[in-house]
């Protein structure tokens, strides 16, 4: 078996601030190959955000990496990287831009409001390919079609406020896709649309992947979206990997309480009479982590004194290729089927 | 059949965009020929996409937008108004008893004031109570029915998550004992986990208070689940309305049909692309 596209092991994040030492993601491990598209679904606070900037070493200055945390990059043909071991912005270029590209949430703010959205598509390309200016000019407008915005090279002059949120996201995936990147970082990039909007996207976003061939890390907190886009999905929940599998065993069959209350909380359209039963309490503060299980202060199935409380259960396997947070005499009663 | 406790009646809001030297200015139509009936102690779902005009026609009711044309009446048996003509003088009357629950419990609330204070402000500035003491009364009974203690009252609301945010936003809203209530967007902005929560706490304050909702929302589940009629717009206009069952069994307008289409549905096996609405196709 080739090497994953991205290997990311025990990674650990932490950010000083003035409140002391916040952990934002502790010992998260995921690969993702080439052609793969994993979905990383969680709550706010649960550092799918922070995870993924790590991979472009986009977080902030006050972050700081645990020794034993590797991020590595293997790019077909090419030495493998070790990215958290890069010191110089220059050197970050490929994991900028160049092998990985990544799209926001927010796509008008993405975009300079006061360039050109076609100087924007150029400028990267020049960045990280050794195109010329009259190459990139034609390779943007040739993307921008690709994305199905009409009119490219009329929209190739225009400004961020003259398109669309839709318009804006696709111009955004056009952009990021222009240098042809092995993995491709999208940070709920459906969030900000209307479903049917949102609809159009991911089907476009399947497409391409079918297309280049590429890796994607898909964020976002909408188990439905994850469904229809994702082949295998990682359950966050603050900072740690609560369960991890194909995206047909973790959705069908949940063997965390939390992925099992987050399906739960959703409301289903094939069954309006069914309650909509909320995971009790609320998402705890970054400050008051809990010990042991993080997830143990909502967890409505926890029995007091349990040593959930204290120690941190490891990623049991619960059928092949699907884990969970758990401790191995819990997985056998876990594993009815949801609804 | 009794009457319905607002009706709106072929309502339409324009906004001029720009001017012009010559002539009038074109007119943004955000609202255009809307009639909706929400009878009394029921939950109306009224959904479309950004710039649909639902957040436009909520406002309208509460006299929060100008009405161009047409009509909104309000009667709840007790009292009616007729919205686009209320006197000045009726207003605080009418603001009493219908209100708002905003979107964002991160930017309704006022950091400086205390969780009590926040929730009075309503009852001191509409000069409902008498005595500190029977504000004081009011706003406990309330905050125990949206589940907070009288430790939170006492506490900034920075302290407090995003639920629970929108839990204190809810009884602000309620403490004048409104009889219409309009949602918008009221669990937009939470986590999957919290929006069931508030979303339960909404229909039994419905039921314990006698309320009728107007809950506006881009999210159909949502809507599917607590309305029990929902009515759907685009680009301003009314493109069709139905007991909830009926429209998500059996949507008759190609608009509803395009718009469950596009709901990510949570089955991996069911990945059939969305439909795509086109209003020239249809008409």
């Amino acid at each position: 078996m080739s090497a994953p596209l991205i290997d990311v092991d025990n990674l650990t994040i932490r950010f000083r601030t003035d409140e002391g030492l916040i952990t934002a993601v502790e010992n998260v491990s995921f690969d993702i190959a080439p052609g793969e598209v994993l979905g990383l679904v969680g709550e706010s606070g649960s550092g799918k955000s922070v995870t993924a900037k790590s991979l472009m070493r986009l977080n902030s200055g006050n972050a700081e990496y645990d020794d034993t945390s590797r991020i590595t990059l293997n790019v077909p043909g090419e030495p493998s990287l070790d990215v958290l071991s890069l010191k110089r912005e220059r050197d970050m270029k490929p994991v900028r831009g160049g092998a990985i590209s990544m799209i926001f949430q927010e796509p008008m703010a993405s975009f300079a409001p006061a360039i050109t959205i076609g100087d924007q598509m150029v400028e990267q390309l020049l960045l990280h390919t050794d195109m010329n200016k009259k190459r990139a000019k034609e390779i943007s407008i040739e993307m921008l079609d690709r994305v199905g915005i009409k009119e490219p090279a009329k929209r190739f002059d225009q400004y961020a406020f003259e398109f669309s949120g839709g318009m804006r996201q696709r111009a955004m995936i056009a952009m990021a896709l222009s240098t042809k990147p092995k993995l491709l970082i999208a940070d709920e990039p459906t969030t900000a649309l209307d479903v049917t909007i949102q609809a159009q996207i991911i089907d476009l976003m399947k497409d391409l992947v079918s297309e280049f061939g590429m890796g994607i890390l898909f964020i976002t907190h909408d188990l439905g979206v994850i469904a229809q886009t994702a082949d295998r999905v990682a359950v966050m929940y603050l900072g740690r990997i609560m369960e991890t599998g194909a995206v047909r065993d973790v959705i069908r069959r949940p063997a965390h309480p939390y992925t099992q209350g987050l399906i739960n909380a959703l409301p289903k359209l094939d069954d309006l009479d069914a309650p909509l039963t909320p995971i009790p309490g609320d998402i705890p503060s970054p400050l008051e982590r809990p010990s042991g299980c993080v997830f143990h202060t909502r967890n409505p199935n926890h029995v007091p004194g349990s040593r959930y409380e204290r120690e941190v259960p490891p990623m049991t396997e619960v059928s092949p290729g699907h884990f969970a947070a758990l401790f191995p005499e819990d997985v056998p009663a876990l594993q009815e089927p949801v609804r | 059949m009794s009457r319905p406790l607002i009706r709106i009646k072929d309502l339409s809001i324009h906004f001029p965009l720009g001017r012009r030297l010559i002539g009038q200015p074109p007119v943004l139509k955000a609202v255009d020929g809307i009639n909706l009936d929400i009878p009394k102690g029921s939950f109306v779902g009224l959904v479309g996409e950004s710039g649909s005009g639902k957040t436009t026609l909520g406002r309208a009711i509460l006299r929060a937008a100008p009405i161009t044309h047409g009509s909104i009446t309000y009667d709840d048996g007790q009292r009616t108004f007729d919205v686009a003509n209320i006197k000045p003088r009726d207003l605080k009357e009418y603001r009493r008893r219908a209100q708002l629950i905003f979107q964002d419990p991160y930017a309704a609330l006022s950091p400086r004031m205390t969780v009590r204070d926040i929730i009075a402000e309503p009852l001191e500035v509409m000069g409902l109570t008498k005595s500190r003491a029977e504000t004081d009364e009011r706003v406990r009974e309330i905050a125990g029915k949206c589940r907070l203690n009288l430790e939170h009252l006492r506490r900034y609301p920075h302290a407090f998550s995003g639920g629970q945010r929108q839990r204190i936003s809810i009884a602000r809203a309620l403490v004048t004992g409104p009889k219409f209530v309009v949602a918008d967007e009221a669990v937009a902005a939470l986590d999957v986990s919290i929006q069931a929560d508030i979303l339960n706490l909404l229909k039994s304050l419905q039921r314990d208070l006698d309320l009728t909702f107007l809950f506006i929302s881009h999210d159909l589940s949502v809507v599917a689940h607590v309305c029990d009629f929902v009515a759907v717009m685009y680009h301003g206009k009314m493109m069709e309305q139905a007991p909830t069952r009926q429209l998500f069994a059996d949507p008759q307008h190609e608009y509803t049909k395009c718009l469950l289409s596009a709901i990510p549905s949570l089955d991996p096996d069911d990945r059939r692309p969305a439909r795509i609405y086109n209003p020239e196709e249809t008409a």
